[in-house]
Formats: structure tokens, sequence, C-alpha cells
């Protein structure tokens, strides 16, 4: 997912873009006036507001919301189906243990950034672990050992340092972030961009742009595949509130930790 | 992480046994009534799933005319889940609970376990879940028995007609939890007329016996929270920060079973704490009926009557009033008025009064093919409800001694005796 997105990323936001404002052009029907609903909101102004979030975008948040269901719906998931249905599940297992595995490498990192001495240590025993006895990354025999998967990224890490979540923002196929986390994953994916430009893992090798597209393409399907989340679901009218709502409280509590 | 999640629930298994002098026989570990509800069934105590089950999801145009909302532009139909045997066997239809989908946890659960036992099962959402009011009820005004059971009556035959070409069936059953128990009782009753189904046999998990009593109860717990029902706010971040707090002071990995247990076995949640989250999470539930309910027939209640609204407009401000709305304000400010329009001269009393099993005792007592599963504690009872199942359904009314409410639905000993109630059969 990370390396695609300095490419092809771009394009898809535009892309998106255009969807979206394409789907403001409704036209006008005239309607019977307004009626004042019995209860509204102002009524309850002694209360606190439940899981209510800092959201200054969230028209825009919602379009993208809706955007990424379409994106499901149409693209992505038939993908995913089609990658389920023609690969034995012990080969799904491998592939999603193998991505998790490189993904060490960045809790790793921001693990030491944030002086983590212990999840650095977990990390590292795990990536150590699972890359030579779990077969360069296909099992996970770390987490029998008892050394459980930590998860820190850069967005976390800034955290740690002092900033500000900034408001929510859903991301085209992304999904929810928040301007911290976003900006997190930028520097992750340049991270590693910088790392695969280094290490060079396909040397001498002639159709070098299509094998790095082919596994980066493999990693977004596993990381949809490992997804269980749909858009609208769950039916719930204010699904988009409580996918804000705990969103939030996730990383809320993975920035304290 | 797997011993110490053994050891914990080792230790929950054990904890009742050591506090208890007289055991009695069942072994559901959870003895208090909220942290019941709210904890469910340890995994491990869990009955096991099937390891290779066939499931399709069926989406049913019941009203093809019907022009939705844009607002609700990714309702496709009504889901239901349909696993189904290859041989000839016996079908049960599932009905889920207050707010609940098709694919609700229980509801999934009650399914693998019949189809376990070989039965074809088709699983239907509680007429109170927004894909149930959008897409398969008439009326769009959820809670009313005798409505509700013709609209899962439609459903059901629906769903029937759109598998019976690919199955074998040699007969029908029916059973729900919760308020799809009780609405089971009038569905079977509708039944009697209409005989598409003829159920052989009727299942009422932990249901409700009046449901203005029941849900007047849940709505009750409220009462005891600091500044009363109105300051359903300021308790939820109360609770929240509780919650953080006691995350933070541990080394929880996430928001999982381990986390969930030491919360329970720190006492970190008062028993009106408890009490309060359960009513606060149905009030978060009923705030979306109502709303998609409003929005469906344009009644004006917290949606602006002629308000169309679009697929991305901001709908916060409809949440907050939602859930601060008692259950009792809508009843007397929607429910009853909807129902009062359409048959003049309703009282509240009759309509309150129609929303039991009580309206229907005759038709239940006369019956051998009901069976009730509750359980002692079970606050959605008020006191007496317990007896006058027992006298409906005599010996086949099972009661356990603790679970809360549906807090045991899915403890093996509870699957054996649903599967035991509807019948083995040979394959």
């Amino acid at each position: 997912m990370t390396v695609i997105t300095i490419r092809v990323y771009p394009v898809l936001l535009a892309l998106c873009l255009a969807l979206t404002l394409a789907g403001c052009a409704t036209t006008s029907v005239k309607l019977p006036p307004e009626v004042p609903a019995l209860h509204s909101v102002n009524e309850f102004s002694d209360d606190e507001y439940i899981a209510r979030i800092d959201d200054p975008w969230e028209g825009f948040n919602r379009s993208i919301y809706k955007f990424n269901y379409n994106f499901d719906k149409y693209l992505f998931l038939p993908v995913v189906s089609g990658y389920e249905f023609l690969t034995p599940t012990f080969v799904q297992t491998g592939v999603s243990n193998f991505f998790n595995n490189i993904g060490e490498i960045r809790t790793l990192y921001n693990s030491l950034f944030q002086a983590k001495g212990e999840k650095s240590l977990t990390t590292l025993g795990r990536f150590v672990t699972n890359s030579t006895i779990g077969i360069a990354g296909l099992f996970d025999p770390a987490t029998s050992f008892g050394m459980k998967r930590q998860n820190e990224d850069f967005g976390q890490t800034l955290g740690v340092w002092g900033a500000g979540a900034g408001p929510y923002v859903v991301l085209p196929i992304l999904g929810p972030n928040t301007v911290r986390s976003t900006a997190g994953f930028a520097v992750d994916s340049g991270i590693r961009y910088g790392i695969v430009a280094a290490i060079d893992p396909f040397p001498n090798y002639e159709h070098i742009e299509l094998a790095k597209t082919g596994v980066t393409t493999l990693e977004a399907v596993d990381v949809r595949h490992q997804q269980k989340f749909r858009y609208y679901e769950s039916g719930y009218p204010f699904e988009y509130y409580m996918v804000r709502f705990l969103y939030h409280e996730k990383r809320e509590l993975e920035t304290l930790k | 992480m797997k011993p110490l999640r053994l050891l914990l629930i080792a230790s929950l298994i054990l904890m009742p046994t050591l506090c208890r002098a007289a055991d009695d026989g069942y072994g559901y570990p959870i003895p208090g009534s909220y942290a019941a509800t709210i904890m469910g069934t340890p995994d491990a105590l869990k009955a096991k799933p099937p390891a290779d089950i066939h499931v399709k999801q069926l989406v049913l145009d019941i009203f093809p005319d019907r022009a939705k909302p844009p607002i609700f532009f990714y309702d496709e139909g009504l889901r239901c889940s349909f696993a189904y045997q290859k041989q000839k066997s016996p079908l049960v239809f599932l009905i889920a609970g207050t707010g609940s989908s098709n694919r609700a946890p229980k509801l999934v659960a009650m399914m693998e376990e019949l189809y376990k036992a070989g039965y074809h099962v088709i699983t239907l959402p509680s007429p109170t879940h927004p894909n149930f009011i959008v897409s398969a009820s008439l009326g769009s005004v959820p809670g009313d028995l005798p409505e509700d059971a013709r609209d899962l009556y439609r459903a059901m035959e629906a769903a029937w007609n759109k598998v019976r070409g690919d199955i074998d069936v040699s007969d029908f059953s029916l059973a729900g939890y919760s308020l799809g128990g009780t609405q089971a009782a009038f569905v079977a009753k509708l039944d009697e007329d209409r005989k598409v189904f003829n159920f052989r046999k009727v299942l009422m998990v932990n249901p409700a016996v009046s449901l203005y009593t029941s849900v007047g109860r849940i709505e009750g717990l409220l009462a005891p929270i600091p500044g009363g029902p109105k300051k359903v706010g300021v308790f939820f971040n109360k609770m929240l920060n509780k919650f953080t707090e006691f995350y933070n002071e541990g080394n929880y990995i996430g928001f999982n079973d381990e986390f969930l247990y030491s919360v329970y076995q720190s006492q970190l949640l008062s028993q009106e704490e408890a009490g309060g989250l359960i009513a606060l999470a149905f009030r978060i539930n009923s705030a979306g009926m109502i709303f998609v309910s409003d929005v469906m027939t344009n009644g004006g209640y917290i949606v602006p009557k002629n308000r169309v609204l679009a697929a991305t407009d901001p709908l916060d401000d409809y949440f907050q009033v939602g859930v601060h709305l008692s259950f009792y304000d809508y009843f007397n400010e929607y429910f009853y008025p909807y129902f009062e329009k359409k048959r003049p001269g309703l009282t509240k009393e009759a309509l309150i009064e129609s929303e039991s099993l009580k309206s229907i005792e005759g038709y239940l007592k006369s019956s051998p093919k009901f069976g009730a599963i509750t359980n002692e504690n079970d606050f959605i009872l008020a006191p007496g409800e317990l007896d006058y199942l027992r006298t409906l359904f005599g010996d086949r009314t099972k009661v356990y001694p603790r679970g809360g409410h549906l807090g045991n639905l899915e403890f093996r000993d509870n699957m054996d005796y649903m599967v035991d109630f509807i019948g083995h059969f040979k394959k």
C-alpha cells in the first residue's frame, strides 16, 4: 500500500475529487416548505455532546467516505474476493504474515524514535524470529513465543513528540485519519521508499517496475483482506460518527502507550 | 497472549464456584445480571462453530416500487443470511433482537449451532434495525407487534420464495431472541391464518412479555446516573475517561476480551454504572431507529418535515437529539400519535396492552409448539413476568439461574437446549 501511494495516489485523489464534485450538481425539485422538527439539538445544550470529535471538513470527509464505499464496491472488494477465492487460506495467512513482518521495521524505528525500549526489543525480537524461523516472515512463530505484535507509526511518534492530532480527515481508499496521522503516513512511506531503493530487492531484473507494482498490488489486496470493516454495512445511520469516534479513541490510546 | 488469556478465563470460571457454596450445576460463570449482559459468554465456554458452513447473503427487494430517500442510498434491499444443507432438512427462521442486523453475533451463533445440527437457517434483521425499516417495513414505524409480525411474515415469504428452488425443506420452525422472541410469538399466530409455513416449533429466547414494561425497565437504568437521564452526555464522557485511565495503567494491547475481563475483575464499574451503560447503548441504538423511521415517514419528529437529506449531509445534531430522547418521549410523541391516527379512538392503554404477549395469551397457552428460555436475573422482566411465562408454557419454560439479558445465549448448555427443543432428526 505504501509504495503505490507515492506514484498512483495523486492520480486516484484527483479522480475521486472529480467524482465527488460531480455528485454536487444536484437538481433542485420544488418541495413543500420545511417545518421545524418537534425536537432540536438546542434543547439539550445543558448536557455534554456524545462522541463529538473535531471535524471541520465534515462535508468533504463524508464525500470521501461515500467514495470509498463505491471504490470498495466496484473495484477493491471484488478483487479481494477473487483473491480469497483463488488462493488457499494458508497462502493468505502467509501473505499477511509476510507483509506484517515487513511492517515490523516501521514499528521498530518509530519505537526507537519514541525511546520505547521494551517495544523496540519485542519488535526486533519478532522481526528476527519471524524472518528466520518464520521463513522470511511467512509464519509468525514469535506470537506463540509470547512476543505480542506491537504497532507504531510516525503519526504516533509525532504525537509522543507533542504534535496535536489535528482535525479528522477521511482519505480516499485509506479511510479514517487525522492530519497528524496523514503526515506520519507520508513520512513512513518516504522512509520505506528510501529503504527499498537502498536495498534494491530486485537487482538486474529487467521487469523491475512490473515486479514492484505486483508486490504493491498484492500488499494492497492483503491490507483490505485483513481489514474486516465495510462502509455502511452496519446500516446504522450515524455510522460515520461512530467510526470517527472509535478511530479517534484508538489513536489517542495508542499514542498514550 | 494465549496462556494469559486462559488464566483469565480459568480464574473467571473458578471464581463463582469459590464464591458459591451451593453449586447449582450450571456452568455459566458470571453471577451479576448487568455484568453478564455486557460480557456475554467467554470464548472458551461457547459452542464450537462448524468447521465449514455454506452461507449466502440474500438481498430482498420487498417493495420494488418504494423510492428510498437519498440519505439511505446504500440500502439495496433487506439483508438476510441463508445457511443451507445439501440434503433435505428442516428450516429455521431466526429473528434478531432490538436494533440488530441479520449478522448480529448472537444470531450468527444460533445459526451456526442449528446448521451443525443439520438445519437450513434464514436469519432476519430485527424490524427495529434501519435496514428493515427502510426496506421491509410497510409503515416504517417499528414496535407494534401485530404490524411487525406482518412485515416479518412478508419478508420470510420473500426469502422463502427466493431459495425454495435451491433447497429441499421438510418443515419449518421459528426462533428469536429478546424483542425477536416476542415477535416470533406474533408471527406464529399470524401463520395459523396464513398457513404458509405451519411452524412445527417456536422458541423465544429471553423474550419481553410486555414491550412497554421491558423498554421502560431498560430506560429506568438511567435514573441512578449523576444528574439523571438528561445528563447521558456527561455520563458517557465520564465512563470514557474511566476506561481510558484504566487502559493506560495496565499493559493492554487493545480493546479485546482480555481488557474486558480486567475491567470486570477490577470492579471498575459500579452496579449503577454498568446498568447505565446498558441503557446508554440502548439509547444510542434507538437514536438510529428513531431517525430512520422519522425520515421514512417524513414525521417531523427530529428531522424537519419536508427536508430531503442528501447522501453526505451532516447528521450529528440528529444523533445528539436521538440519544437524549427517552423511550417515553418517543412513545408519547411519536409512536402513539402515529397509531392513533391510523386507528381512531385508540387509547394509550389499549396500545400498551396490545404490545404484550398477554394480548394473545389464549393462543399461546393452547399451542404446544412454543417454548421459552430465560434467566432468573433477566432485568427486562418485571416481577411476576417470569412466573407468567411459566404459566403460559409450563415445563417448556427453561429458566437458568443467571445470565442477565442474553449474556448466556452463546453458552454451550443454552445452545444444546435450543437444539434439543427445536429437535434432533436423522440426516
